[in-house]
């Protein structure tokens, strides 16, 4: 994170959401009203006009979601933002969107059940949500400035993996003002979705490349693309053999669960030689590696793993990071949610303990310190 | 010979999945005719369908197409226009998944009077999950989910779009193919948020299990025999009008799109 510096700015979170989707070229965003990410459709109402964009309030969550589909169809970059309880609505959108392979983003502002205090709770709803088979990229920022830089990564995910792209917010660091630099354009690299080679009557659309992604084209160019959510071919046809569809949905996951390590975002500190590793997400990795330092000036063999992303699991990640760990606390502002996946990943070489807590608060520094002492 | 619109159906890819006798054949073939007459270039056309008989209709034209989610037409139509205002679109959609699921799209759009043409097959009953109750279904129907007969009051769905605030709406029925094809060409080339009902035979479900007539041209000789023109359904009264399908041109008129709303807001503001 770059907190110095003579570009430096005082912005709210949900601003810093709407600033790295137009660096990153979101020329469309639709949205219906929720708290806590109202700052989202408003910013986006006042900007896009500015970037020759378009922003739409919908009648509706669904509305919103399948406005960004057809959108995104269209050729544009295309968003929504949501809370909890709307992100309910969209998973129906989500499972289209993953079917026919349409990049877009959606931002889900955590928030509690029927109140606006703040949560990690979507955790397992943002991959498993949608109905079918499919893998999901979720990213989880902690900061001001990570609202900002994961916005931004999420758009080149979706473009270069034709997919959805969540971007985990909440309440807290959404309608939290802090120290953000905004990268000169030149400074960022936007990755573009690819377009087709072969000429209209050889474009086969849902045909991937090595990569697993196939080629797209727009509405309005010289193909002509039969988007179904139904079963369909590598020209796009509505069919059914039963291998076809299995290659189909195995194509659709893998493309991105085989490049789970690839994706991984995340930071460590002192996991080298670290026999009690912290690892959190979000907003609870501020106070975990806080107290992750205490205990380092304490003595205490202590690290800690911060996930920018939580889907796909950065296995690699989480494994060599704990490699020299007896024990590993996973501290959630939920009931303790991800606990069992890391402990999945790592539990045969570490004991994997759940720190849950679900009061609209995250861990402080003192409580993971005295958590790490406790079980060094 | 080659009929003449196969030219515009998908690798020519027939025979479709449509019922024998089904109404959703012919609103297609009006659909191209009138394509056709117009001169319409394709390639600059999207067709949108949800989920239904007749949203399988967009997955048999040869031009991009969205076979999407159940009741989704019109928020789909929505991103697609406002990033490319200069596509043509058209809905094809049903009666359930138009004025039910997607009820609330269909209102807001007609409301933002997006341009776009909406053909809604009318045939009174959710046929491709085997015949329950549509919000269209007529009072007392028997369907499969009404097996004591329909006691709710049914739609009328060309009212509904106008009061939204559609600026052309129309409704006629497969016995009536000349005035429909003249009317999707009429709606293809007006500016703004255009309706078409199309009251359609159902054979095998609707007419087969509710009207009691399993033959096609019988079910369209019912439609026809039904039908008054508005004029004609202006001098009946509300009993007379009982089980009549009122036909006609309803709403037609100019009013900015929400794209004519877009530029004239996008005109003041400075690119920064």
């Amino acid at each position: 994170m770059t907190s110095k510096g003579p570009d430096l700015q005082f912005m709210l979170g949900n601003y810093a959401i709407v600033e790295g989707a137009i660096a990153a070229g979101c020329r469309f965003f639709a949205g219906y009203p929720i708290t806590p990410a109202n700052e989202i459709s408003e910013r986006m109402a006042e900007r896009m006009p500015q970037v020759r964009g378009r922003f739409i309030q919908m009648e509706d969550e669904l509305g919103s979601i399948y406005a960004i589909c057809g959108a995104s169809l269209a050729g544009a970059k295309a968003m929504t933002a949501t809370a909890s309880a709307g992100y309910n609505y969209m998973q129906e959108g989500i499972e289209y969107a993953v079917a026919d392979e349409i990049p877009i983003v959606i931002v889900d502002v955590m928030r509690q059940r029927g109140e606006n205090f703040p949560t990690q709770s979507d955790v397992m709803q943002a991959r498993y949500g949608a109905a079918g088979d499919h893998e999901m990229i979720v990213l989880t920022p902690s900061s001001v400035q990570e609202l900002f830089d994961l916005t931004f990564e999420a758009f080149n995910l979706a473009e270069r993996f034709r997919n959805p792209v969540i971007v985990l917010s909440e309440a807290t660091i959404s309608l939290m003002r802090e120290g953000i630099r905004i990268p000169k354009p030149g400074e960022l690299k936007v990755v573009n979705r690819k377009k087709p080679l072969a000429p209209p009557s050889e474009f086969m659309p849902f045909r991937a490349e090595e990569d697993l992604v196939p080629r797209m084209s727009e509405f309005g160019d010289e193909y002509s693309v039969l988007y179904t959510h139904n079963p369909h071919d590598e020209w796009g046809r509505i069919a059914w053999t039963p291998k076809m569809y299995e290659d189909l949905y195995n194509r659709i996951e893998k493309k991105i669960a085989s490049k789970a390590d690839e994706i991984a975002m995340y930071q460590t500190e002192f996991t080298d030689d670290a026999r009690v590793v912290v690892v959190a997400y979000g907003s609870e990795a501020r106070g975990c590696i806080e107290g992750v330092r205490m205990a380092r000036n304490e003595g205490l063999k202590a690290g800690m793993l911060k996930l920018k992303n939580i889907w796909p699991v950065p296995v690699e990640a989480m494994k060599r990071s704990t490699s020299a760990a007896k024990k590993v606390l996973v501290a959630e502002m939920n009931t303790g949610r991800y606990f069992r996946v890391v402990k999945e990943t790592v539990g045969c070489d570490a004991e994997v303990i759940s720190l849950p807590k679900n009061q609209g608060r995250i861990h402080s520094p003192e409580e993971i310190l005295a958590e790490i002492r406790r079980t060094s | 010979m080659e009929h003449p619109n196969l030219k515009y159906i998908r690798g020519k890819r027939l025979p479709h999945m449509f019922c024998q006798g089904c109404g959703c054949g012919q609103i297609m073939d009006a659909l191209l005719f009138a394509i056709d007459e117009l001169k319409l270039d394709t390639r600059k056309m999207v067709a949108i369908g949800g989920v239904g008989c007749s949203s399988r209709i967009p997955a048999y034209l040869d031009m991009y197409a969205i076979h999407g989610i159940h009741g989704r037409t019109l928020a789909y139509a929505t991103g697609v226009k406002l990033v490319k205002p200069e596509l043509k679109v058209v809905v094809l959609t049903g009666d359930g998944d138009c004025a039910s699921i997607g009820g609330n799209h269909l209102i807001h759009a007609a409301r933002r009077n997006l341009d776009v043409t909406v053909i809604m097959d009318n045939n009174g009953v959710y046929a491709m999950t085997g015949g329950q109750m549509a919000p269209t279904t007529a009072g007392g129907m028997y369907t499969t989910t009404t097996p004591r007969g329909n006691f709710e009051r049914s739609f009328d769905v060309c009212k509904l779009v106008e009061t939204a605030g559609a600026t052309y709406v129309a409704r006629w029925t497969t016995a009536h193919p000349a005035a429909l094809i003249r009317t999707i060409k009429q709606a293809l080339t007006h500016r703004g948020f255009s309706f078409i009902e199309v009251v359609a035979q159902c054979p095998t479900i609707y007419g087969r299990h509710s009207l009691h007539i399993a033959d096609p041209v019988k079910n369209i000789e019912y439609l026809q025999q039904n039908s008054v023109t508005r004029d004609q359904a202006a001098k009946m009264s509300s009993e007379e009008l009982i089980g009549k399908i009122v036909v006609g041109k309803f709403v037609d008129k100019e009013l900015p799109t929400l794209e004519d709303c877009y530029r004239q807001m996008e005109a003041e503001i400075p690119h920064v």
